[in-house]
């Protein structure tokens, strides 16, 4: 026990925080599962568990974007919109050639993951080279248009293989996709994906969790991390001593992406119904705001804010009307008192001194 | 002829955005904060002449007037109190807290109105008192085009050349531009910085009650979100002409319209928006500072 506690003391601060951060998950894991299985949480609470999940893998990886990378991302929810619907088709569709739904599942997060980092890479490759709030607005208007084309796509699936169609001046339905009669509809339109089995449990969202950490945390310690912050807090000053620009943004970019998509996935499976226009402008804020409050490149930080603040607006059910005014006010009042220099001084003498994250969003 | 009212359907759309993108755009100019609660002062401002026209009997014009006023003191009162204090903060911070702010708008507004849609009447109504649609027609008939389009066009046009004028001669407006350029020389030469930048959100936010007014004047009805996509667009208006840049902002709100009104009779309904995102993503890759920005060079 002695030899333990002082390897615990001999390893890097860094290092402790990451294995708080996964034993916090764990811990967190096994007391909901604790208190589901003694029957203490109500319906309302359970329903709401993989959602949180799939906002903790999300605020995780926006994270990646903007608090490691420092550029701001206003189109996360496009990545998330990518994965959900390319998760519920492979799902759908392979039903009958993989009967266990775990092993399903995973597969529809992998290939979530795997469009969603495609979509990254498209979008990476030109826009990266935009700075600040030019490469917001551009992020913004990627989110908005992954959204309008998933409103147009219909897809089928039956014996014969997937079928897809454009409807591109709303006269197409799904009839128009000459499916055979035991065919099913995965994705209609602007009603999006309709009748999904529902898959997604908590269990998956934990290790989908627990993966993200280790992929993010190994990510951000590694040399290549250490590279990305290089970038972040000086660019110019990091590519004069040769680190590759491109490469490396990209690398946090599509990771980040693709981490998303996964997200994405697992929230698509997760309901009978799902349109395009969950995954807006509004979801993209709302991720951020998780990531803000949470602490700017500090993971353990997002993962309690997407939980706290996806449970708050319920909690305050109670103010019916009011709650989301409440959160509003909350959220400004969060933001002011953080960054008041006198609560900051007092803070300062209380607490023992912190390096704070670098900004330049 | 079809084409030319198209064209114009658009111009007066566009002329819209180029009154909220004015907005956008100055306040960014000098406080480099991207204002996301502009949009829902658009709203409030719509709210607020549709009760003046509802409830008071005032006629369409009064009502507007009454709206800037009271969108002017909102602004101000926005500025003081959640962006005055983030002065010094990061510009993450800022935007969230701009977030908290069009988060409160829109829930206020849902609390006092309802979530349902208002139908708002039109400040130059569709049809006169014979019954005849109020519009001009041109062409022997072929073409006609609403008075409240160029209304719309003409308050645009009035708005540009009264803020051109207003930054490039008076005393005020040079501040404005002495505080964009370098806020800590522009305070050594005498300037109350903060006063100016009060100032600035006071102008934008009336140009966002006169943008109210003209919007709902076209989609006739009125909802606590109606100021987000408009919002949005204007915003892409303003980083397409060239953020900081009122010229810029015109064109850019000009040119959203008329793509826009196009790409929807010419395309697709369904995906107008997108092939307007579209385009702006290619003329920022192309022009990275937007149509009319500065580019700023990198020192080291």
């Amino acid at each position: 026990m002695k030899k333990l506690t002082q390897k615990i003391k001999g390893l890097k601060k860094t290092t402790k925080v990451d294995f708080a951060t996964y034993l916090g998950v764990v811990l967190a894991f096994a007391a909901v599962t604790l208190l589901g299985r003694l029957g203490l949480l109500n319906r309302f609470l359970t329903g709401m568990l993989v959602p949180i999940c799939a906002y903790i893998v999300m605020a995780v990886s926006l994270n990646l974007t903007v608090g490691i990378l420092g550029e701001l991302s206003l189109g996360h929810a496009g990545f998330m919109s990518v994965g959900a619907f390319s998760g519920v088709i492979a799902a759908q569709s392979l039903q009958a050639s993989i009967p266990s739904a775990p092993v399903r599942l995973a597969v529809a997060i992998l290939v979530g993951a795997v469009f969603a980092s495609a979509a990254g890479f498209i979008v990476g490759v030109p826009v990266l080279r935009l700075r600040g709030d030019y490469l917001a607005i551009v992020t913004l208007a990627f989110g908005e248009i992954i959204k309008e084309l998933i409103n147009c796509l219909l897809v089928g699936y039956d014996s014969r293989g997937l079928h897809m169609a454009f409807n591109i001046n709303g006269s197409l339905t799904i009839s128009d996709l000459g499916l055979e009669p035991e065919g099913i509809a995965i994705i209609k339109g602007a009603q999006g994906a309709t009748g999904t089995t529902t898959i997604a449990t908590f269990t998956a969202g934990f290790i989908l969790i627990m993966i993200t950490l280790v992929i993010v945390l190994n990510l951000v310690r590694s040399r290549a991390g250490r590279a990305i912050m290089a970038l972040r807090d000086n660019r110019i000053a990091a590519e004069s001593v040769g680190v590759n620009v491109t490469k490396y943004k990209l690398m946090a970019f599509v990771t980040s992406a693709a981490l998303a998509g996964a997200a994405g996935a697992l929230y698509g499976l997760n309901y009978s119904n799902l349109a395009a226009s969950k995954f807006s402008f509004d979801t993209s804020i709302l991720v951020l705001v998780y990531v803000v409050l949470g602490g700017l490149g500090n993971m353990w930080g997002s993962i309690v804010a997407a939980a706290v603040l996806y449970i708050l607006p319920e909690a305050l059910r109670e103010f019916a009307d009011y709650r989301m005014l409440v959160y509003a006010v909350v959220l400004i009042l969060v933001m002011l008192a953080t960054n008041n220099d006198q609560l900051k001084a007092l803070a300062g003498r209380i607490l023992p001194k912190r390096k704070g994250a670098a900004d330049n969003g | 002829m079809e084409f030319l009212s198209y064209l114009i359907s658009g111009i007066s759309l566009g002329s819209v955005y180029a009154i909220i993108a004015l907005g956008y755009t100055m306040v960014y100019g000098i406080a480099k904060m991207l204002n996301f609660a502009h949009g829902d002062v658009i709203m409030v401002g719509g709210y607020v002449s549709f009760c003046a026209v509802s409830y008071l009997g005032l006629p369409g014009w009064l009502s507007v007037v009454l709206a800037m006023a009271v969108c002017t003191a909102l602004g101000v009162v926005i500025e003081g109190l959640a962006y005055k204090p983030l002065r010094q903060a990061t510009s993450l911070a800022v935007l969230i807290t701009a977030i908290g702010v069009s988060y409160f708008l829109q829930n206020a507004a849902q609390l006092i109105w309802g979530a349902s849609p208002k139908g708002y009447t039109p400040l130059i109504p569709t049809t006169n008192a014979q019954g005849e649609p109020n519009t001009l027609r041109l062409f022997g008939g072929q073409l006609s085009i609403s008075y409240i389009s160029l209304f719309t066009m003409g308050a645009c046009i009035v708005i540009m050349v009264l803020l051109t004028f207003f930054t490039g001669r008076t005393k005020l407006g040079k501040a404005m531009r002495a505080c964009s350029e370098d806020k800590g020389a522009a305070q050594l030469m005498g300037i109350n910085v903060n006063a100016t930048i009060s100032l600035t959100f006071a102008i934008g936010s009336a140009l966002a009650a006169v943008a109210g007014g003209l919007l709902c004047s076209f989609t006739t009805s009125l909802m606590p979100t109606t100021g987000s996509m408009p919002g949005i667009k204007a915003f892409t208006a303003a980083v397409f002409g060239g953020i900081g840049s009122i010229p810029g902002a015109f064109l850019g709100g000009i040119l959203l319209g008329v793509i826009e009104s196009l790409a929807k009779a010419y395309i697709s309904t369904q995906l107008a928006n997108a092939i307007l995102f579209a385009v702006l993503i290619i003329v920022l890759l192309v022009k990275p500072s937007g149509l009319l920005g500065r580019y700023v060079p990198e020192k080291v």
